[in-house]
């Protein structure tokens, strides 16, 4: 075991890492460390674009922006947070730009911007063009120049650590953040890290979902690491379908390619969206048009033999604009579906994309133990945190632009907080419960593989708790993460060595699906309603008497070792906007 | 439901999607052994899915110490940069159908990369390289208030290189690499390119400068691997010769 002493880690470094790191490293030692190669994270699969309301190419102002961030979270939007969001994005984009990011461009050689899902003109009258992109690879390009940059200022980067252990010590009753435990995959050595401040910027959960957008790494293990050590997870029950991922694979196809012109087609040919969203049709909110294409399933006007997709045409647009506005994702339907999208439509289904819950923090990042307290030198930014701008249903260009203003906040704000602070004292043989963990798995002799978990896990998420959802199939999936979880003590794997052991991480990463998973599961079975992305057949209307208030969930550990979710309920922060009957 | 529904899913199901494919891996742990060697695997599976489904087919169910590295699968982190069937590609971006499964699939790490283990290598010197062209925008002055101006036509002219995933399919597949490491190769010099024909970069002279070493852009034969090689069609070849040219021409 080593021990080192950094004033600020960051764990994670995809955008909000490092944009963080480009702000903590300028004020106090700062050390990333990732579990992948720095420019490998799943910000550069983001496609479409960066909301915000530049006014590059018709009137936009940051109000409006504001207004349907909140609009677009079902009212579930901390709206103080919301504010912040929509204001600093206009800076967020113009730093980016200033550090070399190459947007495209309007005639005048300033920005363009391309309308999205969601983004309206004055409180949803009609479409606006507020999405800042670079082709349909806005994510790659943020993830570049922010490596660029990283590089630039010469940011300490450990790559391949991955973070398994969150180090709290209480001091005078207080919980503090004393720093975190790192696998070092090429060595299998384990490592201490203690630091004055803990950033964590390690990015979503996806993959317990079976049909996903999410890269294989996305496993949550940021929010299972503070979960674990007592700290409340916000509103997990709230998750993203994407409506257009190719279907059976859930590769993303960008809803940008929906801004350029593209329409969702059923079967029958016709434009489905202008019966469930008449004003912003196939634009309408995520979750709206997920449902919409869901409901055209199950009344049997899917296409193919199954009738278990729908199609996104582009046929009518001009092969230039394909060419020179969405190339990524036309060859990606070459690629993986042998479909030459100039002529054919793209089959479609809905994919798992986004955690809009996560690990609770207040707008400077800083990590909250319960509804109000700060865990002091414990931050987080980017999807693993739920601050919350994005509510029940994050709109689309809203992720990348969150990144960004919250990554660079929680950057400042923890390296201003190391400037100040002491270390905290890291608990007696602060690498035991890594140790552990890791030396059971390398020498179970289970008979349960992690593999098959993994699949039933999905299998379960996918059939259970996707876009519709009962009390019913919750019920379902509770019992089977439970039943999960039980086998998952008698788990083992095959490789026993110390030398890039992948098979030991992915081990590690199942466990800490499975204790998400079970988090999602039930904070949607307590919401009985409609709320965003949490959808209920049998409660079909959102409720803001019963539920205007976000889930925490809590880990609560019994006498006999039983591990139980204790929910509780946190208010929502309404300023400006009062709920209102969402339409599109 | 609709009655072809029904007549096509009964069709479907008659046929099966799977075939029998072998994998053959090349093996390294030196945890086990100095040497390296070839490991065949057989495996049933849709030629329609990637390469890289076949190698988690074998690793999550057949061995898992399988060792690659991985994360998106669709092409765009540039982590499953291998060898092919002989030829740099991602495993995420390679049907089986394509790769004539009839006979065995070949698959090994990257070429002139230290292998750690199986078909993971070594990339802290290609990312170095990647490091010492600077890559990134360099301006002096003071910065205007709102976003730099920049016409669509200079914002095309280095589009190419910026799609670049540092995957280093390109650069592990150059000879002139293979033979001297000490060569930038060509990932670096798509790096330095996007940064010298970008309008508004000031620091295109100290890149040109740094490219005209020894090991710089001069060491290239234009055998055309790496524009072959790279999964984003970046004409990697083509902007070699254009920071070539440059550096005789001086303008860019």
């Amino acid at each position: 075991m080593k021990i080192h002493k950094y004033d600020t880690v960051i764990v994670g470094a995809g955008g909000a890492g490092m944009r963080a790191a480009i702000e903590a490293t300028k004020r106090s030692r700062t050390a990333v460390l990732t579990k992948l190669y720095p420019t490998r994270s799943h910000t550069g699969a983001a496609q479409g674009g960066m909301a915000a309301a530049l006014a590059n190419v018709e009137e936009d102002n940051w109000e409006w922006h504001t207004f349907d961030t909140v609009k677009g979270g079902d009212y579930l939007v901390d709206q103080d947070a919301a504010e912040i969001l929509a204001k600093e994005a206009i800076d967020a984009v113009l730093d980016l730009e200033k550090m070399g990011l190459p947007f495209n461009r309007t005639p005048d050689g300033t920005i363009d911007q391309r309308r999205f899902g969601g983004h309206s003109r004055n409180h949803g009258e009609a479409p606006v063009r507020r999405s800042c992109y670079a082709a349909d690879r806005t994510g790659h390009m943020i993830l570049q120049t922010l490596y660029q940059n990283c590089v630039k200022e010469g940011v300490e980067f450990f790559n391949e650590f991955y973070v398994l252990d969150q180090l709290i010590t209480e001091v005078d009753g207080v919980k503090k953040s004393a720093g975190v435990v790192a696998y070092e995959l090429a060595t299998g050595e384990i490592h201490v890290f203690q630091a004055k401040a803990v950033i964590y910027a390690s990015g979503g959960t996806g993959k317990f979902f079976k049909v996903t957008s999410n890269a294989h790494t996305l496993t949550g293990d940021g929010q299972a690491a503070c979960y674990r050590r007592g700290l409340p997870l916000e509103d997990m029950e709230f998750f993203q379908f994407h409506p257009t991922g190719i279907w059976r694979m859930g590769i993303l196809l960008t809803e940008g390619a929906r801004g350029e012109g593209g329409i969702l087609r059923n079967k029958d040919g016709e434009r489905f969206m202008e019966k469930y969203a008449p004003v912003m049709k196939d634009l309408a909110s995520r979750d709206v048009v997920s449902r919409s294409i869901y409901t055209e399933i199950r009344e049997g006007r899917g296409c193919g033999p199954e009738g278990d997709h729908v199609y996104l045409d582009l046929t009518h647009l001009p092969p230039e604009q394909l060419d020179a506005k969405l190339p990524d994702i036309t060859e990606f339907a070459r690629t993986y579906l042998g479909i030459e999208p100039y002529t054919d439509p793209i089959p479609i289904q809905p994919t798992a994309h986004y955690a809009m819950g996560g690990i609770p923090t207040n707008v400077e990042g800083e990590v909250l133990s319960d509804n109000t307290t700060v865990v002091p030198g414990l931050y987080a930014a980017g999807e693993v945190a739920c601050v919350s701008v994005h509510g029940a249903n994050r709109l689309g260009t809203n992720s990348l632009l969150d990144i960004n203003v919250f990554g660079k906040r929680a950057g400042i704000a923890a390296a201003e907080y190391a400037a100040k602070a002491d270390y905290v004292e890291l608990p007696e043989d602060p690498a035991s419960f890594v140790e552990e963990q890791v030396e059971r798995l390398r020498n179970s002799t289970g008979t349960e593989r992690v593999a098959e978990l993994r699949r039933e896990l999905q299998e379960t998420m996918d059939a259970n708790v996707m876009v519709f959802r009962t009390e019913q199939t919750i019920k379902t999936a509770v019992e089977k993460i439970g039943e999960l979880r039980e086998r998952y003590r008698n788990v083992a794997i095959q490789d026993k060595g110390k030398r890039f052991n992948t098979d030991l991480l992915e081990a590690i990463e199942l466990g800490n699906l499975l204790d998400l998973a079970e988090v999602m599961a039930v904070s949607a079975l307590a919401r009985k309603e409609s709320r965003g992305g949490h959808y209920r057949e049998d409660y079909p209307n959102r409720d803001d008497v019963n539920f205007m208030r976000h889930t925490m969930a809590y880990r609560e550990v019994g006498d006999d070792g039983t591990e139980t979710v204790r929910l509780d309920y946190k208010p929502v922060v309404q300023t400006r906007y009062q709920p209102m009957e969402r339409k599109y | 439901m609709a009655t072809p529904t029904m007549e096509k899913t009964a069709a479907k199901t008659d046929v099966s999607p799977y075939i029998t494919v072998t994998f053959r891996v090349r093996r390294f742990n030196p945890e086990l052994s100095d040497e390296a060697q070839w490991q065949d695997f057989q495996i049933e599976i849709d030629p329609k899915e990637r390469v890289l489904d076949g190698l988690h087919k074998i690793k999550w169910d057949v061995d898992g110490s399988l060792t690659f590295r991985r994360s998106c699968a669709h092409g765009i982190c540039g982590s499953d940069a291998m060898r092919i069937n002989g030829k740099n590609r991602l495993a995420c971006k390679t049907l089986i159908k394509d790769i004539n499964p009839e006979k065995p699939i070949t698959v090994e790490p990257i070429k002139g990369m230290t292998v750690l283990k199986d078909l993971v290598v070594d990339m802290e010197p290609f990312f170095q390289a990647y490091r010492d062209v600077m890559p990134f925008l360099i301006t002096s002055g003071n910065e205007p208030t709102r976003e730099r101006l920049q016409s669509a036509e200079d914002r095309e002219r280095f589009d190419d290189t910026t799609k670049c995933i540092l995957c280093a399919a390109c650069t592990s597949s150059c000879p002139v690499f293979w033979n001297d490491g000490q060569y930038f190769g060509p990932a670096a010099i798509v790096n330095a390119h996007r940064f010298i024909f970008d309008s508004r970069d000031e620091a295109a002279e100290q890149r040109l400068e740094i490219l005209n070493d020894k090991d710089g852009v001069w060491r290239c034969r234009t055998t055309f691997n790496c524009t072959d090689a790279c999964p984003r069609g970046i004409e990697v070849t083509k902007a070699i010769a254009e920071v070539k040219r440059a550096l005789i021409t001086r303008r860019y």
